[in-house]
């Protein structure tokens, strides 16, 4: 059999094929981007209002040190009552921001399509970033002030946190940097084992933690729970009746669920029975919680799509950003 | 021998921390074992970024296929680490404007925040997203009603599905709202029942029971029991 | 299995079809909605859940000036849910004048809160940072962070929007229930994602007083705000910044209108060809 058979997708007759699709799809997307660019936006309104010829641009305004971002409207009124003002401008690093935030968006959702070079990229990109972001952000807040503040304060205040309050050194502050130190020789393969004992460390004080938090908030107050009375009296006889029965089938469900969960027991006679209605409720559950994951999901995606229309295109604007 | 004070290291700290929260003089050791978890959690972050700049020279170093992104990802971690630790970009707080390091690393209009709103929020937030386009073609492959449980499952999906979007209102609202011993059948309404009758009761035993799984393993930690932890083998160093 | 002549069916094509067209169907579900929206800025109308209503009940009951702490325990992979629920309350917490205390469980949460304030108080220069509002920032260590915050039983309320862990459930486990059984409990309302309201359920109403359980929890929290607004003053415009939980419901409406249709259109091939198989 020839390696390249017509019409199989390593023949180069289908590369080639596919590859003036792609083009052709690419060249038609970028022209809408002219068009829309071309056709314009009118930010303002009344006598500042103007056409803009562009879009996902973010405009801020001076204030003090820092730029705030603003809605176009106001550099349109700005601009209405000053033209050489330079108190409200386009800001290109956020500009630019936008357009990679769009690009970054739809290279991810490219994966829909076919994994791809573009999306590789995308997912290099937010690993390093995350990276990155979380130790600073960690170093800064955690390090900083907590570790280094405690063991030479004055240095610290002087040259990294000068809102430092410490300022008296606490030896007690080597006790977490001893024990970092040594977590990080789970690194090497010699000295591994040193970093058994941080980690027994942490184990210990989260199992001491959850031993008691999950005593008394999951299982004593749960468990108080199904001691609440059984006869809800209402406003109305359907409302009695509804809340009664309401809390007899909330009793029913968390015993018949904990038996199905009990396997010390055989699952016959009245256990069976009861592990059977379990079964039940917990179809209703995974059911709703089913239900709700679709809606999260589903939410995520629209929160995607609005930034794409709004803040990218500026094909709609329901909170009045421009 | 290592291994047995790594044990007894881990039943100390589980034994002081139950012990803290009834013995008052010792609230404030809660307090500060706190604080230590806070700045060694801290370190542990160091630790990751450690392991992934390792993972990643070395692939970059290998040369194997797709090295290319190990570089990408070592070049985004590298610059927003720096860009994070010496705040560029970021303006001197309002307390302290002689300062340079006075202001906060993530404030608005430094690079650390650049890369945050323009890099990592966009990204991760569409990764996420995808997961809606990935649970409509489970729904329509593998969800089945082969069997009454499944059926079960899958009516209540319905119900709330329909039962939180205005879906639910339309399609039950022939069933009069001010009739209380019917109204509880509107869509709406069931869902909420749903919720607050069944899901409640189903997740209450399941937390119960977690609850009684989490109290077993710290008085198994505790008394030296469970090692797992601690992992397979024998361990380097003295025995 | 092929029918007559080896051509597929109708039911074998469908089992076969190709996912990206599930995909398309989704998307244009959803982005036609927001495009819609979009343009008429029409909204459905919202009725509130008891559990919503008990969330929006202990915020407005409080006193003006009242100590409120919120803690955004979220990251931009889920602000699409959670942002909005964020904004609403505390722009309840600033109509009502109570002071409050930002801070967030999640390293990449810091942004939240500035955004979260900067949407919210943008308009009120009267709000003075240090005074009426203070942002803690990011608070590691999980659990154990919470025994950092100095007097956290001195709070009037206690609010977290929370994706997952560290989040509403430590709150409830480490700091409310200690509280429930001593002098003054602590007062505690969350929001959360679709995937964990069912496991923050159970803490309502015992421990929790109310619970805001994803994008239609928002929206029933923001109409309920809205509705406080424009009963204080019928004039009242309410800016559209404050209703995007319930502009993102048109979405919703449509995405789970396919689903229910995928669902039920995988059933009918199934059984469809199972009873074909059945016949043969």
């Amino acid at each position: 059999m020839s390696q390249f058979q017509a019409g199989s997708p390593v023949d180069p007759a289908v590369a080639r094929r596919a590859q003036r699709l792609w083009i052709a799809v690419l060249a038609v997307i970028a022209a809408l981007l002219v068009v829309r660019a071309w056709v314009g936006t009118e930010v303002g309104s009344g006598p500042s209002a103007q056409v803009v010829h562009g879009y996902g641009m973010v405009y801020v305004e001076q204030k003090g040190a820092m730029h705030v971002q603003v809605p176009a409207s106001a550099w349109a009124e700005a601009v209405a009552a000053d033209p050489a003002q330079r108190q409200v401008t386009v800001s290109w690093p956020r500009t630019a921001g936008v357009w990679i935030a769009a690009l970054m968006t739809l290279a991810v959702l490219s994966f829909l399509w076919r994994d791809n070079p573009v999306y590789k990229l995308a997912e290099s990109v937010v690993v390093g970033v995350s990276a990155g972001y979380v130790m600073s952000t960690a170093v800064w807040s955690s390090l900083v002030d907590q570790v280094f503040g405690k063991l030479a304060p004055g240095l610290t205040k002087e040259w990294l946190s000068p809102g430092l309050t410490v300022t008296e050194t606490d030896w007690w502050a080597l006790v977490p940097l001893l024990l970092g130190m040594l977590l990080l020789c789970r690194l090497s393969a010699k000295l591994s084992w040193v970093g058994m004992f941080p980690l027994a460390f942490v184990v210990g004080v989260f199992s001491g933690w959850r031993f008691v938090q999950y005593v008394e908030s999951d299982l004593l107050a749960q468990v108080a729970t199904m001691f609440d009375p059984l006869w809800v009296p209402g406003p109305t006889a359907a409302a009695t009746v509804g809340g009664t029965l309401c809390a007899v089938l909330v009793l029913v469900g968390v015993l018949s669920v904990l038996a199905y969960f009990f396997f010390s027991l055989e699952h016959k006679g009245p256990v069976g029975g009861a592990a059977r209605v379990g079964i039940w409720y917990l179809m209703i559950t995974f059911g709703a919680s089913f239900g709700l994951t679709v809606m999260g999901r589903i939410a995520l995606f629209a929160a995607r799509c609005e930034f794409l229309f709004d803040d990218w295109l500026w094909l709609i604007d329901p909170a009045g950003k421009h | 021998m290592s291994r047995s004070v790594a044990v007894l290291v881990a039943s100390v700290a589980a034994i002081a921390m139950v012990l803290s929260k009834f013995i008052v003089p010792m609230e404030s050791a809660e307090t500060t074992v706190a604080e230590w978890f806070n700045a060694a959690a801290a370190i542990a972050f160091v630790l990751g970024g450690a392991s992934l700049l390792k993972m990643n020279l070395l692939a970059i170093s290998a040369r194997g296929p797709g090295w290319g992104y190990s570089a990408v990802t070592l070049l985004a971690f590298l610059a927003t680490l720096g860009v994070g630790l010496l705040k560029v970009g970021v303006a001197p707080s309002v307390a302290y404007p002689g300062h340079r390091m006075s202001g906060s690393t993530d404030a608005e209009g430094g690079a650390l925040w650049w890369l945050y709103e323009y890099a990592m929020s966009p990204i991760t937030g569409t990764l996420f997203a995808m997961l809606a386009f990935y649970v409509a073609s489970a729904a329509f492959r593998a969800f089945r009603a082969k069997n009454a449980a499944a059926m079960f499952l899958l009516g209540t999906a319905f119900i709330v599905l329909l039962g939180r979007t205005y879906a639910g209102v339309v399609v039950t609202s022939w069933i009069p709202a001010d009739m209380p011993w019917v109204s509880w059948l509107r869509l709406e309404n069931l869902s909420a029942v749903i919720m607050s009758v069944f899901t409640t009761a189903g997740t209450r035993a399941m937390i119960i029971g977690i609850a009684i799984g989490v109290a077993a393993t710290g008085i198994k930690i505790m008394i030296g029991l469970d090692r797992s932890y601690l992992g397979a083998g024998s361990g380097g160093g003295n025995g | 299995m092929a029918s007559h002549g080896g051509q597929p069916s109708f039911l074998e094509r469908l089992d076969r079809m190709d996912r990206r067209w599930i995909f398309l169907a989704m998307f244009v579900a959803v982005a036609a909605p927001i495009l819609w929206v979009g343009v008429t800025g029409k909204t459905f109308p919202e009725a509130p859940t008891p559990a919503v209503q008990g969330a929006f009940d202990a915020v407005d009951s409080l006193p003006p000036g009242a100590r409120v702490l919120v803690s955004m325990d979220f990251d931009p992979a889920s602000a699409g849910e959670l942002q909005p629920m964020a904004t609403a309350i505390v722009r309840h917490c600033v109509l009502r004048g109570h002071r409050i205390c930002a801070m967030t469980l999640w390293p990449a949460g810091g942004p939240m809160i500035d955004g979260t304030m900067q949407d919210v108080l943008g308009d009120r220069p009267d709000w003075k940072y240090g005074e009426q509002w203070v942002n803690l920032g990011y608070r590691a260590g999980f659990e154990g962070l919470m025994k950092g915050i100095e007097g956290i039983a001195d709070f009037d309320l206690l609010v977290s929007v929370s994706a997952g862990y560290a989040g509403a459930k430590e709150w409830v486990q480490y700091s409310v229930s200690p509280t429930l059984t001593g002098p003054r409990p602590l007062r505690f309302v969350a929001g959360s994602t679709g995937v964990q309201t069912p496991q923050l359920i159970p803490y309502y109403p015992n421990q929790m007083a109310g619970i805001l359980g994803a994008i239609k929890g928002a929206a029933e929290y923001e109409f309920l705000v809205n509705e406080a607004v424009r009963k204080a003053d019928p004039n009242a415009v309410v800016p559209a910044k404050f209703q995007e939980a319930q502009r993102r419901m048109a979405p919703q409406l449509f995405g789970h209108v396919l689903m229910v249709a995928l669902i039920v259109l995988g059933n009918v091939v199934f059984v469809g060809l199972r009873g074909r198989e059945a016949r043969a």
